[in-house]
Formats: C-alpha cells, sequence, structure tokens
C-alpha cells in the first residue's frame, strides 16, 4: 500500500482527465486539494514520529511572504525567490529546531514553543503592514506590469497548467515521504519518539537527526505556501499562517492518517470537499458549520480512531499493525 | 548555591533590559536622557501594561490550575472564557438580567463547559500522549468558535457598560474595568492559593498533581478530582471574561487574540506554578506595552514571543519552575 503504484497511477489518471477537459471549479477544488495535500504530508513527515508541531503556519507564511515581498519590491523572478524563501524557512526551522532538541522540548512543550513562532510570523507580517499589507493581505504584483512572461514570473492564465504542476509537486512530496519511509531515518526517529534517551545511549544522533526532519519538513511547508501564492495571487497572515493554519494542518493529517503514505492526501479531499460541499449546498447561513464538524470530528477521531480514516482502513484490509 | 546564583543573574539580566527597552528607544531618537526619563506617556503606558497583566494574569489562572492538576492543555481555554463572555452578554442585554447577575451565571455557564471537557473529551484521552490531549482540545477549539459563529453570528457584540477611568495625574488616565481586572486578578490568586493549600479538597488535587498512581491507591478518586478541577478552571475563565467584557467587543475569534499568549504565561511561569504565572504575566503585559509604545502593538506582542522562546531554551521548566 506504501509503494508509489498507486499515487502515479492516480496522477496519470488525473492528468488524462485534466487534459480531456474539466469545468473550471472542479479543477480549482483539485488543484486546491493537491497543493494542500503537499503540505499535509509535508507535515506528516514530523508528526508520524511525535514530533507536534504548531508552527507550520510559520514555515508557510515565510515561503509565501518572502518570495512575494522579493517579487514585488525586489522584481525577482520567483525562481530565484523561491529557494531563497525555502533557505529563509529552513534557517528559521534551525533557529527554533536546535535549541528545542538540543535541550530536550518535546511533547506538548515542543508544541506550545512552535506555536510562539506561529505568532512570532504572523505579528511580524501584521506589524510591517507598510510593505506586507498586515491583516488586509497581499497580491503579487500581475505580470503583465513590467512584461513579465508567464514562464518568469510564474503566473499562468489557465488553471490546467497549474494542476499539472500541482500534480507533479504532489507526487514528488509522496516520494520524499517514501524514501524517508525506508530510510535508516525512519527507525532512528521511531526509536527517538519512544524513547530518547535510550535512543541516545544505542548511538542515534537525536538533535542531527530531529532537526534533518524538521528542515526538510519545514521547506515542503514552505514551499507549499508558495505554491498556494502562485496560485491564488493573494496571501494574508490567516491564509497561510497563524494558529488557525496551524491546527487546520494537524486535523487534516490526523483526520486522514498520520502513519500511512496517502494519508495526508486523503485528509485534504475529505477536509476541502466538506468544506466545499457545505459551502455550495447550505450558503452562508451555515458560516462555521464545516469547522464545527470538523472541531468534533477531530475530538472524535484522536479518541476512536488514533491512525485516522485511512489507516484505519488500511489496517482492516491489510491487517497492518 | 549555584541555582541561586542563576536565579540573581536572571533577575539583573531582566531588569537591565526591561529599563532598557523602556528607555533606550526615546534617548536614540530623541539624544535626551532626561526627556526619557521624564516621559509622562511612556510611565502611562507602564501603569496601563501592569493593568494588563492584571487581565492576562487572571486569564492565565485556570488553564495554570488544569495545566497543573491533570497536565493536559486545554487550547481551547481562550474559547471557553469567549463563550462565558457571550453568556453574560446574552443574559445582561438580551434577557435584560442586571449585569451583577449576568456574570455569576456567565462563570456557572463556563464551569460547566469545563466540566464537560474533561467529562466528554479529557477522560477518554487520560491514558494517552498529552500530545493527543492537546490536538482533542485543538478540535474544540474549533468546534467552540464555529459553534460560536453559527449561534451568535460574525457581528461584534458589546455589553454597553462602561466603567470609565480616572485621573491618577494630569495627564494619566487609568481605566477603571482595568483596575478592577488588576484587583479581582489578584484576589483570585489569593483564594485560589488558600483553597489548596487550607482546604481538604485542595489538598487532595495538589497530592495528585505530584503523583497519580500513589493518591488512587490512597483511596483518592482521581476522576472526581479531575472533574473538579476542571469545573473550577472553567470557572475561572468565566470570572476572566466577566472582566473582559467590560473592556472589548465579544466575536467568535476573541478566543484567538488571547489564547497564545495565555499558554506561554503558563508555561513561562512554571506548569502549575501560581505565582510563577502570576509574574510571567506581567513581564509579557510589560513587554507588550513598551513594545506597543514605543513601536508599534504587533511589534510588543512579537518581543514577548520571542522572549518566551528564547526563555524556553534558557529555563525550559519556567522562571520559577522546579527543575526536575
Amino acid at each position: 500500500m506504501n509503494s508509489l503504484t498507486l499515487p502515479v497511477a492516480l496522477a496519470g489518471i488525473l492528468v488524462v482527465v485534466s487534459l480531456i477537459g474539466v469545468p473550471p471549479y472542479p479543477l480549482h477544488i483539485m488543484i486546491v486539494i493537491m497543493i494542500w495535500s503537499f503540505t499535509y504530508t509535508g507535515w506528516s513527515l514530523m508528526g508520524r514520529f511525535g514530533l507536534v508541531s504548531l508552527g507550520h503556519g510559520a514555515f508557510m507564511g515565510m515561503g509565501a511572504y518572502v518570495t512575494a515581498l522579493l517579487w514585488n519590491y525586489g522584481g525577482l523572478t520567483p525562481w530565484l525567490g523561491i529557494p531563497i524563501a525555502l533557505c529563509a524557512a529552513a534557517l528559521l526551522a534551525v533557529i527554533v529546531g536546535y535549541p528545542c532538541f538540543k535541550f530536550k522540548i518535546t511533547g506538548h512543550y515542543f508544541a506550545l514553543v512552535t506555536l510562539a513562532l506561529t505568532e512570532v510570523v504572523r505579528q511580524t507580517v501584521i506589524a510591517t503592514r507598510d510593505h506586507t499589507g498586515g491583516s488586509l493581505g497581499f497580491t503579487p504584483t500581475p505580470k503583465g506590469n513590467d512584461g513579465a512572461s508567464s514562464l518568469m514570473s510564474l503566473q499562468f492564465d489557465d488553471k490546467e497548467t497549474y494542476f499539472l504542476i500541482a500534480v507533479g509537486v504532489w507526487l514528488v512530496g509522496l516520494m520524499i515521504w517514501r524514501m524517508i519511509d525506508r530510510s535508516m531515518m525512519r527507525y532512528a526517529l521511531e526509536a527517538i519518539g519512544e524513547d530518547e534517551d535510550s535512543a541516545a545511549a544505542a548511538g542515534i544522533n537525536v538533535t542531527r537527526e530531529k532537526l534533518k526532519i524538521t528542515v526538510l519538513s519545514a521547506v515542503m511547508t514552505a514551499f507549499g505556501g508558495i505554491m498556494y501564492l502562485q496560485y491564488q495571487l493573494f496571501i494574508s497572515p490567516d491564509t497561510v499562517g497563524g494558529i488557525g493554519i496551524s491546527l487546520q494542518i494537524v486535523f487534516a493529517v490526523v483526520a486522514g492518517g498520520i502513519y500511512t503514505q496517502l494519508g495526508p492526501t486523503f485528509g485534504a479531499v475529505v477536509t476541502l470537499l466538506l468544506a466545499e460541499i457545505l459551502r455550495v449546498y447550505i450558503g452562508t447561513d451555515a458560516v462555521g458549520l464545516d469547522n464545527a464538524i470538523y472541531g468534533i470530528a477531530l475530538v472524535l477521531f484522536i479518541i476512536f480512531l488514533p491512525r485516522g480514516l485511512l489507516g484505519s482502513l488500511e489496517a482492516r484490509l491489510f491487517g497492518r499493525t | 548555591m549555584k541555582k541561586i546564583d542563576t536565579r540573581v543573574w536572571l533577575l539583573i539580566i531582566a531588569a537591565t533590559a526591561f529599563m532598557a527597552l523602556a528607555y533606550l528607544p526615546t534617548i536614540i531618537r530623541e539624544g535626551d536622557v532626561v526627556f526619557a526619563l521624564t516621559d509622562v506617556f511612556l510611565y502611562e503606558s507602564m501603569i496601563n501594561g501592569l493593568l494588563l497583566g492584571g487581565v492576562l494574569a487572571l486569564l492565565s489562572l485556570g488553564l495554570n490550575l488544569i495545566f497543573g492538576v491533570i497536565d493536559v492543555v486545554w487550547i481551547c481555554y481562550a474559547e471557553i472564557v469567549m463563550l462565558g463572555m457571550y453568556g453574560i452578554y446574552y443574559f445582561h442585554n438580551v434577557f435584560g438580567l442586571p449585569l451583577l447577575v449576568a456574570m455569576p451565571i456567565g462563570i456557572l455557564i463556563t464551569a460547566a463547559i469545563g466540566y464537560g471537557v474533561h467529562k466528554l473529551v479529557i477522560q477518554h484521552l487520560i491514558d494517552s500522549a498529552p500530545i493527543n490531549q492537546l490536538l482533542a482540545t485543538g478540535g474544540l477549539l474549533f468546534f467552540f468558535q464555529s459553534a460560536a459563529t453559527l449561534a451568535f453570528g460574525i457581528e461584534f457584540h458589546n455589553i454597553g457598560v462602561s466603567l470609565g477611568s480616572f485621573p491618577l495625574t494630569q495627564d494619566i488616565f487609568i481605566s477603571w474595568s482595568r483596575l478592577a481586572a488588576f484587583c479581582i486578578s489578584a484576589l483570585a490568586v489569593g483564594c485560589l492559593y488558600l483553597f489548596l493549600t487550607k482546604t481538604f479538597a485542595g489538598t487532595a488535587i495538589r497530592a495528585i498533581s505530584q503523583d497519580r498512581e500513589i493518591m488512587t491507591l490512597m483511596g483518592v478518586k482521581q476522576g472526581a478530582l479531575y472533574l473538579k478541577t476542571s469545573a473550577i478552571g472553567g470557572g475561572l475563565a468565566g470570572l476572566a471574561g466577566c472582566l473582559l467584557v467590560l473592556q472589548y467587543d465579544i466575536h467568535p475569534f476573541i478566543g484567538l487574540s488571547f489564547g497564545p499568549i495565555t499558554f506561554m504565561i503558563c508555561v513561562l511561569g512554571g506548569l502549575g506554578n501560581m505565582l510563577g504565572g502570576f509574574v510571567a504575566a506581567f513581564i509579557f503585559s510589560e513587554l507588550i506595552a513598551l513594545g506597543g509604545y514605543h513601536f508599534d502593538l504587533e511589534w510588543g506582542y512579537v518581543f514577548a514571543f520571542v522572549f518566551f522562546i528564547a526563555m524556553m531554551f534558557i529555563r525550559p521548566e519556567g522562571i520559577f519552575g522546579k527543575r526536575s
């Protein structure tokens, strides 16, 4: 189940379908699901080893805002802006992660420190409102203004291009997941998750292993934020950062299944479709109904289905423990 | 001996940093030391910071109790405060009860919610990883917020009661509601301390926070005590709500503006350490007030959170916590 056959087949089907022609609305939903799936997969890399971070809103915001600011004010093409933004997110992850792991801040302490990080980034964005637009959000300059091409600005007119990119990125995300799943690092991190001191005694460099996975996860999340930016062409502290996004990431992954390859994707499909269905059929009268259902579902999942929907299904079908 | 040394050093560093933050920006900007030292508005914002600290201390009190005794982080704590505020608003402004009747009702509502949170959610997760408990209450955060949006709408509500302010000097005005918050918060800390040290139930609560297994063997009903603690914690959230409705508009997302800082205060003070939480609340509020005075309110929050992260690395057990 954890091989790449299924995702590749799925991606193939999706690409063929999108080439045949999908109306804009379903295509939009599919793109959004793909982008978030990638972000969720990035979080689950850490989450599955018990490193529950509520700081991924910070990494996402970092990626999106650095790229957008460099483009608007520096005129720097995202081709260069994205690597810089990813480096910035990685640096942020090291600055916070290294002392955390060095001083053995784990469990809910780790969650709270990373939560503070999320708030730092969110408040910084709001405080520098002269440049970032603060809570009102930020729009990258459309390519037309200075005559840059689609390729230079990474802004495309048709959704099909975005879709193909999103599917590709999503597949890469799953490949990274699989790479980690089959690596020695996984066993090291699982040992650390069970008992840090014993793991250290067994010769595992606890700080370094944790830091590696944190940086990887942060960079993936930042990239997810950049994808969101380039597709939506609008970001605000609440759509790419803040405690809301951090919790949304955690929730979708827990709902889908934190220990399986397609769990985060499944979580993204379920949560985003639920939000869309409620929005379309109930409308604005029920603003917040989707979140109310999420909230209750999250509590029920954690109590009764800690492996998530897909994880539990897999366990039942294949008897994996 | 070594421990005392670090504490003294930390105190000196903290005092120096505080002075630097208070005076340096003005000295650098104006190039005038006397002006910086006699800046009336600086002292006004310091006093306001002190009073804000009272509100924050009260906010973190109930969470700290639950944190310390049950060892659970209620991420949804600020949302319970928000529900308490709505309760007061509805009983006072919609059903027309006097404010002094509506407020106890609000406290009862949040105490019931606190009881329910433990009974319906935490009790089922008491033996699972702490992080699962945190995430489950994260689900409740979504639920409370959205339920409030559904039930009450996203409009801002105000109870329309203002206690006004009084002049301390010619230039400095103090808001009565902030002063009340400060006094009630100090009173609540005192009462909680007396309850925990002087009554049987309080002693049992403290004992169980030290060792869960042994106390159960001693014949103490762990579940019942936890429920009691949760109800008290919820009630304290309601008390904080009573003071917040006097100062702020009520809306479903108000919890997000208080929530994070409340957790930080509890952790910075040392989990379950009431005195530590009290002091931490004032450190945060002064950072926010001074940062807000010299730069921007948001920068105040940035300073506070960066300070928190840095302190976690220096003293992960909290400023008054014991090293385990």
